[in-house]
C-alpha cells in the first residue's frame, strides 16, 4: 500500500504536464475569473450630451464620474455625434440630458434623462444602464428631498454580498471545477493508463485487493484536491477578501466529502473507458461541461428552460456551490445545508456501488 | 513428482459460448510448458483462471497447491506473470520499478535490495539502475519485465507471448533467461506464436476452439503428425476440418 502510493506520487512529480494541471491551474483560475472575468462595471466609457450646459447638469456629470464606474470618453454637441461616438466603438452608452434642466428641477416638475446604449453587447449594455439609472434615481432623490417630500422611496439592501463582488460568486465555482478536474478527471486518466500500458493486468493478478489498488490510486488525488482547496480559499480571503463567515471545519469537512463523490465518478469513468483519451473526452464532456454550464456557476438555474433545470438537480456541482456559498457568504451551519450534503453523499455512494459492479463484471467477461 | 498445476475436465463457459471445453493437463515443477493456440482458442480465459482472476463453471484446477476456487489470494502470491504488453511503468526508474513490483509482493526493503542487485547483475545492467525505462531499448525492458516477474521467487512464472514485437536476437537472449530460470526449479507456463519458441519448451499444448488437441514433447508431436517442424503441427492442428 504504502509503496503504491509512493509510486503514484512519483509518477505526478516526473509528469510536468499534470503537476502544472495541479499546481498552476488553480492559481491561474483564480486570478482569472477573480480579474479578469468579472460583470462588474469597471471604468466603462460614456459619452454625455449636454443640453443643458447649467450647473445640475454639471453636477449629474459629476457624480456620474465620482462613482468611479464610468470615464467621461467624449463630451457631444449635437444629436448626431451620438451615432458616430457608437460606431467608432469607444463609447458604451451616452447619457442625454436635456435643456433647461436646472430650471425644470427647480419647478418640480418631472424631467427625463435620456441613456442611450450598444446593445451588441447585451449584457454589458444592461449592467451599464442599471449602474447608471441608480445613479440618476439618487441624484433624483436628493433634489426631491429639497424640495419636497418624496411619497415612496425604495432602499435596497444587499446582503451577504453587500459590494456585489463578482469573485464571491466565482471562487465556490472555481473550487468546484478544480476539484471536479483534479479528482474526477485526473484519476480516471490515471487509472485508464494502469489499463492502457497493461500494468493494471500485473497488479490484478498480484495479491493486492482490487480495494488496495483503487485506494493507492485514489489517494494522492484526495490529498492534492485538497490542498488546491485549501489554496483557493486561501487566495479568496487574502487577495479578494472574502469573507469565511461560517464554520471553516464544516467547509472542509463538505470539501473532503465533495472530493470524494468527484473521485467516486472518475473511478466509475475509468472502469467504462480503456484508454486514456476516451478517459479525458468522457471527463471533458460528462463531469466538467455540465459543471461549468448547468451548476449555476455561470449561468444562473432559475433562467434555464425546464428540462434544462431538472437536469441540473443531478449536477453534484449544484448542491456543492450552494454549500460552499451557504457557508462561507451566509455562514450558515450544518442544519441549513444537510439536504445537498445528504444528495452529494447519496451521489458518492452511487457511483462507488456502479463502479463495483463495472469492475466485477469486466474481471469475469474478459 | 507432484505436479505443480493440475488441470481436470475444466470448462468456462460465457453463456452459450463455451471457451474452455474440459481441459486436462499436469505440469511439472521446473518445466517449460509451451501453451499454443490461435487467436480466440481459449488460451487467455484459462490462463486467467489459473492466475485466480476469474473462476472456472466446473471441473478442477490447483495451482501450486492451491485451488482457483477457494485459494485464489494463495495462488496469486506464488505465481509471477508477465504478459505481452510492456508492464512496467515508463516513467519510473528500474529500481523504483523493481521497488514496487516487491513491495506489492510483500518483500521487505533489504531482500528487494538484494534481489534487485542480483537480477540486475544478471543481466549486467546493474550500472543502469537509475535509468528511467522510457530511455530503456524495448528488449531491455522485456528482459527487466521477465525479472521483475520473478523477483518474488514463485513457484509458476506465466508469459502471456513475452516476446512480441522484439528481434530474433533478443529472443534468442530471452530465452536463455527462461531456461536459466527454469534450471533453478521455477515452471515456466508460456504462451507464443512464434513457432520455433515452441520447439525450446519441454512440452506443448496445443488449443484449438477451446479444446486441447495435442499435448506432448516438441519431438513427439512431429513424429505424430509425420512433419518437420513444429509450425506444420501448429498449421495442420488449426486447419484441421472439424
Amino acid at each position: 500500500m504504502k509503496g503504491f502510493i509512493i509510486k503514484e506520487f512519483l509518477h505526478i512529480f516526473r509528469d510536468l504536464r499534470t503537476m502544472l494541471i495541479l499546481f498552476g491551474m488553480p492559481v491561474a483560475q483564480v486570478l482569472l475569473f477573480g480579474f479578469a472575468i468579472t460583470n462588474e462595471i469597471n471604468h466603462a466609457s460614456i459619452a454625455v450630451l449636454d443640453r443643458a450646459k447649467d450647473s445640475k447638469s454639471l453636477e449629474l456629470q459629476q457624480k456620474l464620474t465620482a462613482s468611479g464606474y464610468f470615464k467621461f470618453n467624449a463630451q457631444l454637441d449635437h444629436s448626431t455625434e451620438i451615432e458616430k461616438a457608437f460606431q467608432s466603438g469607444k463609447v458604451k452608452e451616452v447619457v442625454v440630458i436635456p435643456a433647461d434642466f436646472e430650471k425644470t428641477l427647480a419647478l418640480g416638475q418631472p424631467t427625463a434623462v435620456q441613456l442611450i446604449n450598444d446593445a451588441s453587447d447585451p449584457n454589458t449594455a444592461n449592467l451599464i444602464s442599471s449602474y447608471t439609472t441608480a445613479i440618476l434615481m439618487d441624484f433624483a432623490a436628493n433634489e426631491m428631498t429639497q424640495n419636497q417630500a418624496m411619497p415612496v422611496t425604495t432602499e435596497t439592501t444587499m446582503l451577504y454580498n453587500p459590494e456585489l463582488k463578482g469573485v464571491f460568486m466565482f471562487v465556490p465555482g472555481t473550487i468546484t471545477i478544480l476539484l471536479m478536474l483534479v479528482s474526477a478527471m485526473m484519476t480516471s486518466i490515471s487509472i485508464a493508463r494502469e489499463k492502457e500500458m497493461g500494468t493494471m493486468e500485473v497488479l490484478l493478478i498480484s495479491p493486492l485487493k482490487p480495494y488496495q489498488i483503487i485506494l493507492g490510486k485514489v489517494m494522492p488525488y484526495v490529498v492534492f484536491s485538497f490542498v488546491n482547496a485549501l489554496v483557493i480559499l486561501i487566495m479568496a480571503y487574502t487577495i479578494f477578501e472574502m469573507p469565511i463567515n461560517g464554520s471553516l471545519l464544516l467547509l472542509l469537512a463538505e470539501t473532503l466529502l465533495f472530493i470524494l463523490m468527484a473521485l467516486s465518478m472518475g473511478l466509475f469513468i475509468s472502469t467504462i473507458s480503456n484508454t486514456q483519451q476516451t478517459a479525458m473526452l468522457l471527463s471533458m464532456f460528462a463531469l466538467m461541461l455540465p459543471t461549468i454550464l448547468l451548476s449555476g456557476f455561470v449561468f444562473p438555474v432559475e433562467n434555464m428552460p425546464d428540462p434544462l433545470q431538472w437536469l441540473s438537480h443531478l449536477m453534484p456541482s449544484k448542491w456543492f456551490i450552494i454549500i460552499v456559498k451557504s457557508i462561507m457568504l451566509k455562514g450558515l451551519g450544518f442544519m441549513y445545508i444537510w439536504k445537498e450534503t445528504l444528495i452529494i453523499l447519496a451521489l458518492a455512494v452511487f457511483f462507488v456501488l456502479l463502479s463495483i459492479k463495472n469492475f466485477e463484471v469486466r474481471l469475469n467477461l474478459k | 513428482m507432484k505436479p505443480v498445476i493440475e488441470v481436470e475436465n475444466l470448462v468456462k463457459k460465457f453463456g452459450d459460448f463455451v471457451a474452455n471445453d474440459s481441459l486436462s493437463f499436469s505440469v511439472f515443477p521446473g518445466e517449460i510448458f509451451g501453451f499454443l493456440g490461435a487467436n480466440g482458442a481459449g488460451k487467455t480465459t484459462a490462463i486467467k483462471i489459473l492466475c485466480g482472476l476469474s473462476a472456472p463453471t466446473s471441473g478442477k484446477a490447483s495451482v501450486a497447491g492451491f485451488d482457483v476456487y477457494r485459494q485464489s489470494e494463495q495462488i496469486k502470491k506464488n505465481i509471477g506473470y508477465m504478459s505481452q504488453k510492456f508492464s512496467l511503468y515508463e516513467d519510473l526508474t528500474i529500481n523504483e520499478n523493481f521497488q514496487f513490483y516487491g513491495g506489492i509482493y510483500g518483500l521487505s526493503r533489504k531482500v528487494i535490495r538484494e534481489r534487485t542487485a542480483a537480477l540486475l547483475s544478471r543481466l549486467q545492467f546493474l550500472d543502469a539502475k537509475n535509468e528511467v525505462l522510457r530511455n530503456i531499448p524495448q528488449g531491455w525492458k522485456q528482459k527487466l519485465a521477465f525479472s521483475v516477474a520473478v523477483m518474488h521467487q514463485p513457484k509458476v512464472v506465466f508469459l502471456d507471448e513475452p516476446t512480441g514485437g522484439v528481434d530474433p536476437i533478443t529472443r534468442r537472449q530471452f530465452w536463455e533467461l527462461i531456461y536459466e530460470q527454469a534450471n533453478q526449479g521455477t515452471t515456466i507456463f508460456v504462451t507464443t506464436h512464434y513457432m520455433d519458441e515452441a520447439e525450446y519448451c519441454g512440452r506443448v499444448s496445443i488449443m484449438v476452439d477451446g479444446r486441447i488437441e495435442a499435448l506432448d514433447t516438441p519431438e513427439q508431436l512431429k513424429k505424430q503428425f509425420a512433419v518437420s517442424s513444429m509450425n506444420d503441427v501448429f498449421v495442420k492442428l488449426a486447419r484441421a476440418p472439424k
